[in-house]
């Protein structure tokens, strides 16, 4: 390993860097990394999205206006990054198949890095999201977005706090203008490379029965799949019933998690009748 | 331990487990869930004293989904976006139109005429495709430009979810989705696009549900007609200083009895063949925000506008050439198109209609939007006047809405026939491109049948009764 140039100040700062972002569009043949987007419904994950790929997607102020995926790219530092935006949900524990789609995406499409886009205004609620994904995957970047509609309103959030509490990384933006993007690229950057390993927050607050069952199972999961990344979401879904776990663990699919594999096929449109 | 029976084990367990946590298994999740974020939320959010703005937000939302302020205001603010379009459009439209029709197009044919182009095809190419295209876009593109951004800026500054949450009792009511009142108003851009964004309802019931109504919806392309016809057999009834409100007002009542029969058809399909209980989902009013003014232009300007008017013009184009190819071929001593008009007359004169309309709908089945044009032409032609337009089989553009109606007076039109017009307009088959987009979401021949031919008989009886009554009286 060479050892790191001393960086300028000027070197240092992401500004700097936005200057390397290449949006790519649609243009994606290969790519080094894949990065999901998650989100409640209504945050902002289409703004954010085109503003790192240079698309156009329709915007709109109303909830569960994506309602295609949506795919994308964009270079960043000689890097090639894949962008997939999910659909806006506001759990990942209901049967629904928006919810479907994205769960299944952040833990069988392994994506590099999720950025989560949670809106500054309703944190609390957007937290009960956070929190689901950080369950399952543990490479994540927050993107508390509408930052300054919560300055608007009179709110102050710590962010660094936030980002301490969480064990992610955690970037004020304001999408709709463009402010905190090149951060936003920095430390999906980070956190793909590795340069910034993520210490998840995981449940805290589940009772002692709940507890004990959960570290059951693990150790369980842990003999009959070793090395498995998001055990404790795995055991969380089996111990609901999850039937596309269930089969995942018969198969062995669940196996195949511990290997680098390749993306699976999101439905892009249901057919229905 | 090989892993086949490891995790057969870790089944097991599983399924052991689930007994032990028990059935509240799921709402403890949650709550624990819920207590994290709360604990951090409340750790690094600290609230300012002051609340004006969400005051602010809250005032609004309390008048325009209020009890009695919310639905006049919905078709205030509807009534106020028509009447800039219809106001907005004109004076554009007439300068496109002299542009296009009465510099370029005679320059054209001295052009082809002076290389010796064999009559048919200037005729074909001049008379038909090219004046059906300028006709398509001096006539579409100022209401476009004007209609679709200011309905994407009511849509920036989050007014569309208020109209859903206004609208989501009465289709509960009607046994259908609340988001339905979202596609609804896409449908009004598009029908098209109001259908491929029904993948936002879940249930496939109530999915159906929403695309076979969608079509209720008035379209772009039917705005143009309705806002033609209301201005020459309604705004003529009245006083010229009132002309344009009143023929904004029977716009907007077209339009409002589209979406009550949105409501009744969805109420008879959920109580006959897509049975079922409507579902409830959690529609979020969002934050008002201020609308980015440059940006909502471009994007609708590029997305919308410019793509609707593409394809009208991919469209509009081969149309022209029919139009002008049925009234040159002739067979006997009439040519295709009056032997049409002529043979369906008795039939379209029992629904107020005529057969001049019936020919009209069955070219424009790709386009609504060159209706009008199409039918001024085959006017002209059926009743032999000269002294409009260039000639046999060509479209043209009258100078004003006056001439345009001298020529429908002349055609034996009456204020039963436009009223007519504009309710076939309202209901009859969806243009081929919405076909082919709910042949491919529903992927069912079955269910592309019902939504294309359910409007189209639903427009016969309700223009055969509104012709039989007004005989009836008058």
């Amino acid at each position: 390993m060479t050892a790191e140039k001393p960086q300028t100040a000027c070197e240092a700062c992401p500004a700097h860097h936005a200057g390397n972002l290449t949006r790519l569009g649609i243009n994606m043949t290969n790519w080094d990394y894949v990065i999901a987007l998650a989100g409640n419904p209504n945050t902002g994950k289409s703004t954010v999205f085109n503003n790192l790929t240079g698309l156009r997607q329709h915007t709109g102020n109303w909830p569960g206006k994506t309602v295609t995926r949506a795919e994308g790219g964009f270079a960043y530092e000689n890097k090639r990054y894949k962008i997939v935006d999910l659909p806006g949900t506001y759990s990942l524990l209901s049967t629904s198949l928006d919810e479907e789609v994205a769960r299944d995406f952040i833990l069988f499409g392994r994506p590099d890095v999720t950025v989560i886009v949670a809106d500054a205004t309703r944190l609390e609620r957007n937290l009960n999201l956070v929190i689901q994904v950080l369950e399952i995957t543990d490479r994540a970047v927050i993107c508390l977005n509408l930052i300054d509609e919560a300055r608007r309103h009179g709110l102050t959030i710590d962010d660094r706090r936030l980002a301490r509490d969480l064990g992610v990384p955690v970037v004020p933006t304001a999408a709709r203008s463009g402010d905190g993007i090149p951060q936003l690229l920095q430390h999906i950057q980070e956190v793909a490379t590795g340069k910034w390993v993520c210490k998840p927050h995981r449940i805290k607050n589940e009772p002692p029965t709940l507890k004990n069952a959960l570290n059951r199972l693990v150790s369980k999961l842990e003999a009959a799949f070793p090395g498995l990344p998001n055990v404790r979401w795995v055991a969380l879904r089996l111990l609901e019933g999850d039937l596309r776990i269930i089969e995942a663990v018969k198969s062995g699919e669940l196996g195949s998690l511990m290997q680098p594999n390749i993306l699976p096929q999101i439905p892009k449109q249901e057919v229905i009748a | 331990m090989n892993t086949k029976t490891s995790a057969i084990d870790v089944l097991n367990t599983a399924t052991e487990l689930r007994w032990e946590v028990g059935e509240g298994f799921h709402d403890t999740l949650m709550e624990a869930i819920y207590t994290d974020a709360a604990q951090i939320a409340d750790r690094v959010v600290t609230p300012s004293g002051q609340h004006k703005r969400f005051d602010l937000d809250r005032t609004i939302d309390r008048l325009v989904t209020g009890r009695w302020t919310g639905f006049p205001l919905m078709l205030l603010l509807l009534a106020l976006v028509l009447w800039l379009t219809v106001e907005g459009a004109n004076v554009p439209s007439g300068m496109l139109a002299s542009f296009l029709l009465d510099t370029i197009h005679p320059i054209l044919k001295s052009f082809s005429a002076g290389i010796g182009v064999p009559w048919w095809l200037d005729g074909l190419l001049l008379d038909g495709v090219y004046l059906a295209l300028a006709w398509v876009i001096s006539v579409m593109l100022p209401p476009m430009a004007i209609f679709f951004p200011m309905f994407t800026l009511l849509e920036d500054f989050g007014y569309l979810p208020r109209v859903a949450f206004n609208l989501d009792n009465l289709f509960k009511k009607a046994g259908a989705h609340g988001k339905q009142a979202l596609t609804m108003s896409m449908g009004f851009g598009c029908n098209a696009a109001g259908i491929v964004a029904t993948r936002v309802i879940d249930s496939p019931r109530e999915r159906l549900i929403a695309i076979i109504t969608n079509n209720f919806s008035l379209c772009n392309g039917r705005w143009p007609t309705q806002i033609l016809i209301a201005t020459i057999f309604i705004g003529g009834l009245v006083s010229p200083g009132l002309a344009g409100l009143a023929s904004a007002a029977t716009v907007v009542g077209v339009a409002v009895l589209g979406i009550m029969l949105t409501f009744v058809i969805s109420w008879s399909l959920s109580h006959t063949v897509l049975k079922g209980e409507a579902s409830a989902f959690s529609l979020e009013l969002p934050p008002y925000r201020p609308p980015r003014f440059l940006q909502t232009l471009y994007t609708s300007l590029i997305d919308r506008t410019i793509f609707v008017l593409w394809r009208a013009i991919v469209f509009a184009a081969p149309a022209g050439a029919v139009i002008w190819l049925i009234s040159n071929i002739h067979v006997g001593n009439l040519s295709l198109a009056e032997w049409f008009i002529n043979g369906s007359n008795p039939f379209a004169i029992l629904f107020g209609l005529n057969g001049v309309i019936l020919l009209a709908y069955l070219i424009a089945i790709p386009a609504n939007e060159i209706v009008v044009p199409t039918i001024l032409m085959l006017t002209v032609m059926a009743t032999g006047m000269s002294d409009f337009g260039a000639g046999t089989g060509v479209m043209f553009e009258l100078d004003s809405d006056s001439e345009t109606a001298n020529v429908l007076k002349a055609g034996g039109w009456t204020l039963l026939t436009g009223i007519n017009l504009m309710l076939f307009s309202l209901m009859h088959n969806p243009c081929s491109t919405t076909i082919y987009t709910i042949y491919k979401e529903t992927g069912s021949a079955k269910w592309t049948a019902v939504s294309a031919l359910l409007p189209l008989i639903l427009g016969f009886v309700l223009c055969f009764f509104v012709a039989q009554i007004w005989r009836l009286f008058t």
